[in-house]
């Protein structure tokens, strides 16, 4: 049946389960519950650090068919995750279920595992490389569940995502489950993504590279979580952990979008003393957030807050003195990281903090002003940012639906056309977030604003901006590169697109 | 609506990315270039690019400057009668000499005539790159009437003087002064030679700040990022915008007062004044600063 968005959505999907059909931003609010989490009461000589991996196996009893979870905090560095599953593999358990907050190029090993069995579902918020290849040429016997950060812990507070074992690399920890991010040869910062695994997993197991006396200090994820601790030699190549930010952009034409979207938050009248603002760690995001600072500047203007994954530009940013405070849920560089170390100002969100749509309020709601990309958009402004030009998985959510939802301006900011594709279609080949929570398109040739937003439109008509709409701006874009043959699929679900409230908001079908 | 040359943006005419972003950069004339940017072997090629660029792009509210190669090489004639018949703004001819020029204007008539273009359409702008071009600069603006401007090329220039080129540009004080004041004689713009460090926004200011003050009228850009300073040079501060101002209203008051002349602020105001105060207030205006 189709959704609202006119998607095509069956009522029962076979490896998924009962769908819920999306029905718009905030439809899914009201009462709910968390789970109850079931855990081992411990007497004061118990001993939690195992010889290891094997034994801790052993200890958590992982059998055939359980869920392990994993956060992304080390990045294209993390060693944790292919450790862990090789170990698994080892002992000849099967039928896993991977719950990694998100997978990587280096995560490319997996796919063996799969293809004999010892992986059978992934769940994930963004998945890249070699992996989502070959999870969208169809190697899972079950579609892979793509969450939001905000959605994961929405997910796995509410018991709606299981997690029999968490397993959470930490660059610190102590002989009695202490957790830090900051120190340690691996130091990685916040530790947003793990919170949710460490307080509702059944079994929680800290895999560190620097173990410490106890006490450690300060502590990211408490001991009251942690059933065992494990040292390995390694859990993360530094230079892939902290790879995350790019550099702000030389290309003219990203810097004159960037220009065009401080524009618009200029116009939109949001940029004033108290603040808040959330940008992307690509390109044109950084571009975005530097023309921001100048115009701070100029205007002494200090904000609230800045939140996101962190990078060097909002740090630089916050020790200007142009925010009062940073919520940081990862931090994208060594910059970043070092902040964090250095004042309680730049603090940690776990990832139900940043975007849970089903807590008492997550930092999204405070949010003023986000700026996002994206790989499609179409005439209903929803975003694509999962499948790529050919409808392959390359990316996911991430924060992406979380925080259009909470701010109050959502701005995309995207060239209007990549290598030959035009952006705008006529529908997305992949809705991850809808057009509802998607306010201003800025691209190089124009500006266009979701027709609901008649203030934003209003104000936006007093300045020499390019307003026009967004057909005329796909028509802008389909006289330069022609309209593009639409992307043929199977029928083949392999992966369901969850929105932050649990509900399928659209399927990824295999490629042909 | 009147358009402005205050920046003169290089693209090289063989890349397609480029030419497809030309436009939309920020510049007020872009220069698709044919000459110095592209390789000998790819003249041919860079040629059909430009005029399939030109054809198929809509450059909104850009003046679409082609610089052919120069007329005494193999490829120039073939340039012009390629590139004229897409109907650019105008063409710029490198080393440009009055005989040139007159050949240049013939052929571009016989083309508008042949294609039904408006006669005169096609725009010319020598570049003036020579101890010749600069002794001469009068009487080549005075070959054509096609003329509307002159760039400034430092570099050829020096080369051609056996002299080094500078960042500050002494060296180059007296071409500048000339081609202004020629050009100013001749009611067409004069624009500058492009400033070549394409890092130094400091020193890019200064370049174009001592160029405005000898009275040029614009500078040429090498790079897209420089087209922002340039046109805050050009533009009037807040300051001039404000004095102007006044000086318009002071006009007005004394006119309803039926008094020929006036003073502000002890000074006294006379024609030049008011004029440059309304060509002030109409760039302001235009620029969107008012």
């Amino acid at each position: 049946m189709k959704n609202i968005l006119g998607r095509e959505i069956p009522e029962y999907i076979e490896g998924y389960g009962k769908v819920t059909q999306f029905e718009g931003v905030f439809k899914h609010a009201g009462i709910k519950l968390k789970k109850e989490t079931k855990l081992n009461s411990v007497t004061p000589n118990h001993e939690k650090v195992l010889k290891s991996l094997e034994v801790v196996l052993e200890k958590v009893q992982l059998r055939d068919g359980m869920t392990i979870s994993f956060h992304h905090h080390l990045r294209n560095g993390d060693k944790v995750l292919n450790l862990v599953v090789e170990a698994i593999a080892k002992t000849g358990i099967k039928d896993i279920t991977l719950a990694a907050s998100s997978l990587f190029p280096n995560n490319a090993s997996l796919i063996d595992h799969i293809k004999s069995g010892v992986i059978t579902k992934i769940v994930t918020n963004y998945m890249s490389g070699p992996l989502a290849q070959e999870v969208s040429k169809g190697i899972l016997k079950t579609p892979v569940t793509m969450h939001t950060h905000g959605g994961r812990a929405r997910a796995i507070e509410s018991g709606d995502l299981h997690i029999d074992v968490a397993f959470i690399a930490a660059p610190t920890a102590d002989e009695y489950g202490n957790i830090s991010g900051l120190y340690g040869k691996s130091a990685c910062g916040a530790l947003g993504y793990a919170v949710s695994d460490a307080e509702c997993a059944d079994k929680v197991v800290a895999i560190t590279d620097n173990l410490v006396p106890y006490p450690t200090c300060p502590i990211e994820i408490s001991q009251i979580y942690i059933d065992y601790i494990v040292q390995v030699e390694s859990i993360g190549d530094p230079a892939g952990i902290v790879s995350g930010t790019t550099k702000i952009t030389k290309d003219p034409v990203g810097l004159k979008i960037a220009k065009m979207a401080k524009d618009v938050m200029v116009a939109s009248g949001l940029v004033k003393n108290e603040m808040s603002f959330q940008t992307g760690a690509g390109g044109i995001s950084l571009a975005v957030a530097a023309e921001l600072r100048k115009h701070m500047n100029q205007h002494k203007i200090v904000g609230s807050f800045a939140s996101g994954g962190i990078t060097g530009y909002i740090v630089d940013m916050f020790e200007e003195g142009l925010f009062r405070t940073l919520f940081d849920v990862q931090c994208f560089d060594l910059q970043a990281v070092r902040s964090y170390v250095s004042t309680h100002k730049h603090q940690r969100m776990s990832a139900s903090m940043y975007g849970n749509p089903d807590n008492k309020g997550a930092v999204v709601n405070n949010l003023d002003i986000v700026i996002l990309g994206a790989t499609e958009i179409d005439t209903d402004f929803n975003v694509n940012v999962t499948t790529g030009s050919d409808g392959a998985i390359m990316g996911g959510s991430g924060g992406h639906s979380d925080t259009a939802a909470g701010a109050k301006l959502t701005i995309i900011v995207t060239q209007l056309m990549k290598a030959r594709l035009p952006i705008i279609k006529e529908s997305v080949t992949t809705i991850t977030t809808p057009g509802e929570s998607i306010d201003v398109i800025v691209t190089e040739r124009g500006i266009a604003v979701n027709p609901k937003r008649t203030d934003i439109i209003e104000k936006l008509k007093s300045t020499n901006l390019p307003l026009m709409t967004i057909h005329e701006l796909k028509a802008i874009a389909e006289k330069m590169t022609g309209k593009p043959k639409a992307i043929e699929l199977s029928d083949e679900i392999v992966a369901v697109i969850e929105y932050r409230d649990g509900s399928v908001i659209d399927v990824v079908r295999r490629p042909l | 609506m009147k358009r402005l040359r205050r920046t003169m943006l290089f693209m090289p005419g063989n890349n397609p990315g480029m030419l497809q972003n030309a436009g939309i950069l920020g510049a007020d004339s872009i220069i698709l270039d044919l000459e110095d940017a592209v390789s000998l072997t790819e003249k041919d090629s860079a040629r059909i690019l430009t005029r399939e660029a030109i054809k198929n792009i809509d450059y909104i509210n850009v003046e679409v400057v082609v610089r052919v190669n120069p007329f005494d090489t193999e490829f120039a004639k073939e340039d012009i009668d390629v590139i004229a018949r897409v109907k650019p703004d105008a063409l710029m001819i490198p080393k440009a000499t009055e005989e040139e020029l007159e050949a240049i204007d013939k052929i571009l008539t016989t083309i508008e005539v042949e294609e039904s273009f408006e006669k005169g359409s096609i725009k010319l702008l020598p570049i003036i790159e020579t101890a010749y071009g600069v002794e001469n600069v009068y009487n080549i603006i005075k070959s054509s009437d096609r003329i509307v401007g002159v760039l400034l090329g430092g570099e050829d220039l020096t080369s051609d003087l056996g002299i080094k080129r500078t960042k500050e540009g002494e060296e180059i004080f007296y071409a500048r002064n000339r081609v202004a004041i020629a050009c100013k004689a001749m009611k067409v713009d004069s624009i500058d030679t492009p400033f070549t460090d394409t890092n130094d926004f400091e020193g890019l200011e200064k370049d174009t700040r001592k160029a405005k003050s000898l009275g040029l009228t614009g500078k040429a850009a090498i790079n897209p990022r420089q087209i922002d300073t340039i046109h805050y040079v050009y533009a009037p501060n807040a300051e001039e915008i404000k004095y102007a101002k006044r000086v318009l209203e002071a006009m007005e008051e004394a006119e309803s007062e039926g008094k020929g002349v006036f003073s502000l602020d002890g000074k006294m105001i006379d024609a030049p004044v008011i004029n440059r105060a309304k060509n002030t207030v109409e760039l302001a205006m235009l620029l969107g600063l008012m």
